[in-house]
């Protein structure tokens, strides 16, 4: 039987005190009053006494509310039939859907034996040609999308949850503004995506320390799908949101801030949520897509940088498109060796050709004069910039190689790609 | 009887214990829930309360609960079958654990590093009568392609004598093998297996030397114009995406070393799993063997709690120690060192510690300074040398090589590999900025050769840049020459195709004769009067030369290719 106390000693920032002698480290506690209801944390025990976490926050929190200690730890339900569901950053349903009656699992668990992990080998196909050619996704990978706030992240992310080709997706939504949070439930829902969902939306109203666990929620059901054999994509959106209830609470918490008002353990935090990725040696895997939004456009900023630490690659989202340079799927090499023999030697060629491009654009805006060869590129990035990075493209891998080889060859003669004849022969579509 | 504690505080990873009997500064408690024993290391004490850094999770602590005091130092198993072993940070053996707790790694868990029921071909070598002392061989016993030395405990001061020794035979790391008596009277038995403290450097050697000797990594641009030496020290700071982790693997596999030990410290899973998964199937070219045989890794990555961290490190180099006892080189690769000074900078927050820069602790270059200084080569007492090199990456925050663990770091190694994020987007890799690095240590190369390469390297970064402000219509023909001289170098020679079987790894012999043909050509004046031509040519010239690189060594194309380059040059020479 769990004590009740009813005296609060302190309330400041999101953290109450109580003196609880029993209470254990990290253990969850119910907090009632007559104006509501939270749940809570203990985040700290020094003395008699138990800080604890209010989830909800502490508005209208009275010093006599009731704290009942739960003698467990954060748990989150994770069978099927959480598949199609919304729910909150407290895990509570979002959606007017009946709670779901189950032990569930710990979250924030133990990290993977490193000895039970595989080297991936598995392509995540999206549809998307610039992820599925340029940069490919692969199994157990963890990439951000580097943005700033305007970029269409959410529209990618949608056209991702419906087309990847996973068995389940996990979406984690930190601070999403409550139109957004609209937008991805009736865009999956229209669709018919929703039944291989499970979503974790903490919107901007939401109290923040809600937000702090949304990652672990969506990676904890997801690590439960992918012991089950699934293979589970994992979106998040907004890292940087995360990071600065991080920011928030450790300020409260009077940690001492290292750099821009970041806790010193940014590092760790964001890690010991990107490295669930996982592609388990005989069962599922969990790859991982997290939008974080670059504030001002600086990737040196803390978040972005500590997250280009950890990551194995990232995109880069600009002008609605994804960035070809800069872009990078580290794990890229594990996969389209074996997809099509032209793969990689297109990619590099398309890429060299569109830097080329670039050149020619930066000469024209100073007024150089244009060479047929300038001519020439300017028609090949147009056509690559419509017909394979427009972020409305939806092909398969094979019909996009394809169609980069009609891009080509609408601006080139075969000899000045630079590509190996055996593979123009083969492929170098005849004349139209 | 034990000596216990009681917990009076827990936050995050620090919990603070009253105690009553004495406790010791670094020794090692265990705070218990039920059955399970969390280990954790004292790290201060105040008054009756003494701070612990547990290295688990802490969750399901509780004020009243109960830590027991070992007395002991964090310490390591030493003994016969470390090589080819994958160990957390506490040297948990990971296959080993993976056997009995499956998928994850669950807190409070601790197996014997070192398998107790193995038996190992013992051959003595010392005899009874001997006069010993810590650090000196009683036999040996094979491990891979090494005679692995069992040696007297390092923690035995003064001088011993060998009282008795066993005779040849299979024993296992717990059997006696030895009794030894000091002067005193006093008797030690002496097993195969030794625990050694790691936070405590091994002293038992002679004499400490300078490093002079170059460490061939068959990485040309490190070899060639920044060398490391054996029992040296050096350091690879970068932006993320410029390549450390790679440049680190090439190191492992292709370094001639002994002993490799790799330290994963805080970084990503994925590359441990490469290392390993790979490193079985793979062969070390110096011995025809597997390459995980000559490598231990030590692996706590960013996932993994965040005092053990720290520990690893630590681990790792004293299991590199131990080998250099042996009389072996080792190659110790640290990746990542910024994460263990995170490490140091969460822990001392909580400790609540006045905060250096960036909120590093203040102690933060000392505690640097000390590890990088456990490198070294030395004589041991039987005459023969043994070395660890420490080679350890850095992650400064934003690239920025001005924050604090960048330049605690740089005032105590010996050779400083910058990775450029400029030179990794233009794919020039490996990405060691050749203008800003440096190297206190000899190479493999004429000292005149090096020195006329950086000054062509320099020269040709400031006609480039001149370029960018005045075009290539504005620059003169000898400049421009100059530029695409030092192009070609970079080119041709200090890049390098890492997933090319030949091109991947150079041998020193051949970086002297490569480099030397090259500086050569260099020096010679050149005809060229056209922007065009010149461009041209160095453009051919380039391409051979990679070709060149991609010819296994002393075969036919080599020489082929090498007369091809010759007469490409005499075209344009000018005989002074």
């Amino acid at each position: 039987m769990h004590k009740t106390y009813t005296r609060l000693e302190r309330i400041a920032g999101s953290v109450v005190a109580v003196s609880a002698g029993d209470a254990t480290y990290r253990e969850l506690a119910q907090i009632t009053w007559p104006g509501g209801t939270s749940l809570a944390q203990v985040v700290r025990l020094e003395g008699g006494r138990a800080f604890l976490q209010v989830f909800a926050g502490v508005r209208g929190l009275p010093t006599d509310a009731r704290v009942r200690f739960l003698g467990r730890p954060m748990r989150v339900p994770a069978s099927d039939d959480m598949l199609g569901r919304v729910f909150d950053g407290a895990g509570r349903p979002r959606d007017n859907g009946p709670v779901l009656d189950e032990e569930g699992v710990d979250i924030a668990g133990p990290s993977v034996n490193p000895a039970r992990r595989v080297i991936p080998r598995t392509m995540v196909r999206t549809g998307i040609p610039m992820i599925d050619v340029f940069n490919t996704l692969v199994e157990s990978q963890k990439l951000p999308i580097f943005s700033i706030p305007g970029e269409p992240y959410l529209e990618l992310l949608a056209r991702l949850a419906l087309q990847a080709e996973v068995d389940r997706i996990v979406l984690g939504g930190m601070g999403l503004k409550h139109d957004d949070y609209l937008y991805f439930r009736d865009t999956l829902e229209s669709a018919g995506a929703l039944a291989r969902t499970v979503a974790f939306i903490h919107t901007a109203a939401d109290p923040t320390v809600e937000c702090l666990l949304v990652p672990d929620l969506a990676l904890a059901v997801a690590e439960r799908f992918a012991l089950r054999g699934q293979r589970v994509l994992v979106l998040l959106s907004d890292m940087t949101n995360y990071a600065d209830a991080l920011k928030e609470v450790a300020i409260t918490m009077e940690q001492i801030p290292s750099n821009r008002g970041y806790p010193g353990d940014l590092y760790s935090q964001l890690a010991a949520r990107y490295e669930k990725a996982v592609d388990f040696d005989d069962a599922g895997s969990i790859t991982i897509l997290a939008v974080t939004t670059m504030p001002g456009d600086d990737v040196t900023h803390p978040v972005p940088d500590n997250t280009g630490y950890i990551t194995e690659g990232q995109l880069y989202l600009r002008g609605g498109r994804i960035e070809p340079f800069g872009s990078l799927s580290r794990l890229k090499q594990l996969v389209n060796g074996t997809t099509r023999d032209d793969h990689r030697p297109l990619m590099n060629t398309m890429i060299q050709l569109y830097a080329a491009y670039r050149e020619t654009l930066e000469k024209r805006a100073m007024g150089f004069r244009m060479s047929d060869w300038d001519g020439q590129l300017l028609r090949y990035g147009e056509g690559f910039e419509a017909r394979l990075m427009d972020l409305d493209v939806d092909l398969p891998l094979e019909r996009a190689l394809d169609e980069g080889w009609d891009v080509l060859a609408s601006c080139f003669e075969p000899t000045q790609t630079g590509l190996a004849s055996t593979l123009i022969e083969r492929h170098w579509p005849s004349s139209p | 009887m034990p000596n216990i504690g009681r917990i009076v505080a827990v936050s995050g990873s620090l919990i603070t214990v009253t105690f009553k009997r004495p406790v010791v500064q670094n020794e090692v408690g265990y705070a218990m829930i039920d059955d399970l024993m969390l280990k954790a290391e004292l790290i201060r004490v105040r008054g009756e309360y003494a701070d612990l850094q547990v290295f688990e999770d802490t969750s399901g602590l509780f004020v009243g609960g109960q830590v027991e005091f070992t007395g002991e130092m964090l310490a390591v198993e030493l003994g016969p079958g470390l090589l080819g072993q994958v160990v957390d940070g506490l040297q948990n053996p990971l296959f080993e654990l993976a056997e009995t707790s499956g998928y994850f790694l669950p807190r409070g868990r601790y197996l014997d590093p070192l398998d107790r029921e193995r038996r190992w071909p013992f051959t003595p070598s010392a005899e009874v009568g001997d006069a010993l002392q810590a650090g000196e061989a009683l036999g040996s016993v094979p491990e891979g392609q090494f005679q692995h030395r069992v040696m007297v405990p390092f923690g035995l001061a003064g001088a011993w004598t060998l009282r008795e020794l066993a005779a040849a035979g299979e024993y296992t790391v717990s059997d006696v093998i030895a009794r030894l008596e000091n002067e005193r009277g006093e008797q030690r038995e002496v097993t195969m297996l030794q625990r050694w403290p790691v936070k405590v450097p091994i002293r038992a050697y002679r004499e400490r030397l300078r490093p002079q000797e170059p460490l061939v990594t068959k990485v040309r641009i490190v070899d060639t114009l920044f060398p490391v030496a054996r029992g040296g020290t050096s350091c690879i700071p970068g932006p993320f995406g410029a390549g450390k982790t790679v440049l680190q693997q090439l190191m492992s596999r292709h370094a001639e070393v002994d002993v490799v030990v790799v330290a994963a410290c805080g970084e990503r899973a994925g590359e441990v799993v490469e290392t390993l998964r790979e490193f079985p199937e793979l062969t070390d070219p110096r011995t025809g063997r597997s390459l995980m045989e000559r490598t231990v890794i030590v692996c706590n990555t960013s996932s993994m709690p965040v005092a053990a961290r720290e520990a690893s490190v630590y681990t790792a180099v004293t299991l590199a120690e131990y080998y250099r006892q042996m009389g072996l080189d080792v190659l110790l690769l640290a990746d990542s060192t910024s994460r263990w000074a995170q490490a140091l900078r969460e822990v001392s927050g909580r400790l609540e510690e006045i905060p250096g820069e960036e909120a590093f602790p203040a102690y933060l270059e000392s505690v640097v300074a000390a590890f990088y200084e456990r490198g070294g080569l030395v004589r041991l007492h039987d005459g023969t040398h043994g070395s660890v090199t420490i080679a350890g990456t850095v992650s400064p925050a934003g690239g920025n090589l001005e924050e604090p663990v960048t330049q605690a770091t740089l005032k105590v190694v010996g050779a400083f590999h910058g990775l450029s994020r400029a030179r990794s987007d233009a794919r020039r890799y490996p990405a060691i900025d050749p203008l800003d690095s440096w190297s206190h240590y000899p190479g493999v190369v004429s000292k005149d050769d090096i020195a006329f390469a950086r000054r062509l390297l320099h020269d040709g970064h400031e006609v480039d840049q001149m370029m960018k402000v005045v075009g290539e219509e504005g620059t003169g023909i000898e400049d421009f020459v100059r530029y695409l001289q030092a192009e070609y170098l970079d080119a041709a020679y200090l890049q390098q195709d890492a997933f090319d079987p030949v091109d991947g790894a150079t041998g020193a012999e051949r970086q002297t004769e490569v480099f030397g043909e090259l500086v050569q050509m260099l020096r010679t004046p050149v005809a060229l009067v056209d922007k065009d031509a010149a461009r041209r040519f160095y453009q051919h010239l380039t391409q051979v030369t990679k070709e060149w690189n991609r010819c296994a060594w002393g075969s036919p194309e080599y020489q082929a290719a090498r007369e091809r380059l010759r007469g490409l040059q005499s075209e344009v020479g000018v005989d002074a």
